[in-house]
């Protein structure tokens, strides 16, 4: 229990921030831009439990993330669901499909997986484009019901949510990480054949993984309408998601569960300040070039860097 | 005698038009130390591959322990006993030496019950009995090819085999090194494992083995004593020619 302490006392940490702000910050796009930078600390964190540990890299983000959201205007639409049952069926969905996909490295591995991932994505786009209940490819506008008791606005309420998912998402993935699983996902990534004959069930974790990390995602992508107020799926299916959903992880270091968080928040904010000061259309250049230059320069991401950092720095 | 630990019952394996094993049968009792041997190409990494379940063989059955093992995975194989290394080593190169270890001693043989700490004790033991104890914490990258064979079978090892399968332990060694090895698998031996070796280096396999079986072409073509193989006119036909 002592590996926990310290994370649960910042998680509270974060989560009391979190209502304290939503209180007393005046500016409302402060919460817009900050929901924006929670939501990829979940769609990082949830790529890097695949992608990170295990090493199946998913290059269809964008779809899993989509997927939730479109769950949620579908639920939005039927029944006027609220925003719980939104999550947890976005979730399920996205858990399912990711079953789905962990099902596909039976017989795929590495740039094969990956290609793979690309398709289900373009299936997914194709459907909801032609799916009239969610509006198609006209999209579909969601009203935001007024904000609960606590909150001043709706989009204050979601920062708050947002930010209970990104902590739940970070907790589950360091629960991966520093158990038993963790290793056998490390194991699988360094070498599956290896891994299976030192007894680790490996289709059993790439599943795992695989769901876990969907369901995540979908989880991401759930409050978006609502966050929007107008979804389409162009937008849903931006490329920008399935980019940043693997550059984060990869720019922060994805041996760790700090990796995904660090890219994140660094990647989210230099996002909005770009968006605010240029253009959106700047991001995913923004994104493209710092992801060529980490690759190139370090591999390990930033939390690799620091290693070596701190390494050198004991030497002398 | 002992009873039969393994026994390998018309073990068919084809690739596409490619029959890699055909209708191999043997056996191998508790405690035996068999040495497999024949030319590149006979089978033999494909009929351990097969034994282990990195395979699915496509005829015949696999007993162990006179359990079917036929259709279980290989990380069951390995839980009820069954452990290999590598022809070529396959070190989790992300991690530390007693990691590596530390892999098959959670998902083997403790199963997830054991404690962090122990877990690494117990991994600096099994490395230590290798001569590796003061690399545990280096990474495998830095380790010369010796090193990285007795990593392996370091690795084999804490899954607590009954029976362990080395697929070419001692290929690339010079002859001092390959005297180590072989000390350090008769040691094993001695303290009760069942070893199963592929080996191309006869001098190794004359002294390590009690039965040797010759591969080839997928078919077993004799078997007997070390002696009693190196007479035998087919194995001389096969390995020297007409």
């Amino acid at each position: 229990m002592g590996r926990w302490t310290t994370f649960i006392v910042v998680a509270v940490a974060v989560l009391v921030a979190a209502l304290l702000l939503a209180r007393i910050v005046p500016n409302e796009y402060f919460f817009f831009a900050s929901y924006v930078v929670l939501q990829f600390i979940v769609l990082a964190t949830a790529w890097n439990i695949l992608g990170g540990y295990a090493g199946y890299v998913n290059f269809g983000s964008g779809a899993f993330f989509a997927a939730g959201a479109y769950t949620a205007v579908a639920l939005i639409k039927a029944f006027a669901a609220p925003l719980m049952i939104q999550l947890a069926a976005a979730a399920l969905v996205t858990g399912l499909m990711g079953f789905a996909i962990g099902a596909m490295t039976l017989r795929l591995r590495g740039i094969f997986f990956s290609i793979a991932t690309v398709a289900v994505a373009v299936i997914c786009e194709t459907v909801v484009f032609n799916w009239g209940f969610v509006g198609g490819a006209r999209g579909a506008t969601v009203l935001q019901p007024p904000a609960p008791a606590l909150f001043a606005s709706y989009a204050r309420m979601l920062f708050v949510v947002m930010t209970l998912l990104a902590v739940l998402a970070v907790a589950l993935a360091r629960y991966v990480e520093i158990s038993w699983i963790g290793r056998g996902l490390r194991a699988i990534r360094d070498n599956e054949e290896a891994a299976e004959s030192a007894g680790v069930p490996t289709l059993k974790l790439k599943l795992f993984a695989a769901t876990a990390s969907g369901a995540l995602m979908g989880i991401a992508g759930a409050p978006f309408p609502l966050y929007m107020s107008f979804i389409e799926p162009t937008s849903a299916f931006s490329l920008n998601y399935a980019v940043s959903a693997l550059a984060m992880p990869i720019i922060g270091g994805t041996a760790s569960w700090a990796g995904p968080v660090i890219g994140a928040v660094l990647l989210g904010s230099v996002q909005q300040v770009v968006t605010v000061t240029l253009s959106s259309e700047i991001n995913v250049l923004v994104l493209g070039v710092l992801l060529v230059a980490f690759v190139v320069a370090a591999p390990e991401g930033i939390l690799g860097l620091a290693r070596k950092l701190s390494a050198k720095a004991r030497v002398r | 005698m002992n009873p039969i630990l393994l026994r390998v019952d018309a073990v068919t394996k084809r690739f596409g038009g490619f029959v890699a094993l055909s209708d191999v049968s043997l056996t191998v009792r508790s405690g035996e130390r068999l040495g497999i041997i024949g030319p590149n190409g006979s089978g033999k990494t494909t009929l351990i591959n097969c034994i282990c379940g990195a395979l699915a063989s496509d005829g015949g059955s696999i007993g162990f322990d006179g359990i079917d093992v036929t259709r279980l995975a290989a990380h069951r194989r390995a839980r009820l006993g069954i452990a290999r290394s590598f022809q070529v080593p396959r070190p989790f190169s992300s991690m530390t030496l007693a990691e590596n270890i530390a892999v098959p001693l959670e998902y083997v043989a403790h199963r997830r019950s054991l404690h962090r700490a122990d877990v690494s004790t117990e991994a600096r033991a099994i490395l230590a009995q290798m001569g590796l104890a003061d690399r545990a914490d280096a990474s495998t990258a830095t380790l010369t090819q010796v090193d990285l064979r007795k990593l392996e079978l370091a690795r084999a090892l804490a899954a607590r085999p009954r029976l362990l399968i080395l697929d070419e332990v001692m290929a690339g060694l010079s002859p001092v090194e390959v005297d180590e090895m072989l000390g350090i698998v008769l040691d094993l031996s001695r303290q009760g494992v069942t070893i199963v070796m592929i080996e191309h280096i006869m001098r190794a396999i004359m002294r390590f083995s009690e039965r040797v079986v010759c591969l080839d072409a997928g078919r077993i073509m004799a078997e007997g004593t070390p002696a009693q193989i190196v007479q035998d006119p087919e194995v001389q036909r096969i390995y020297l020619g007409d």
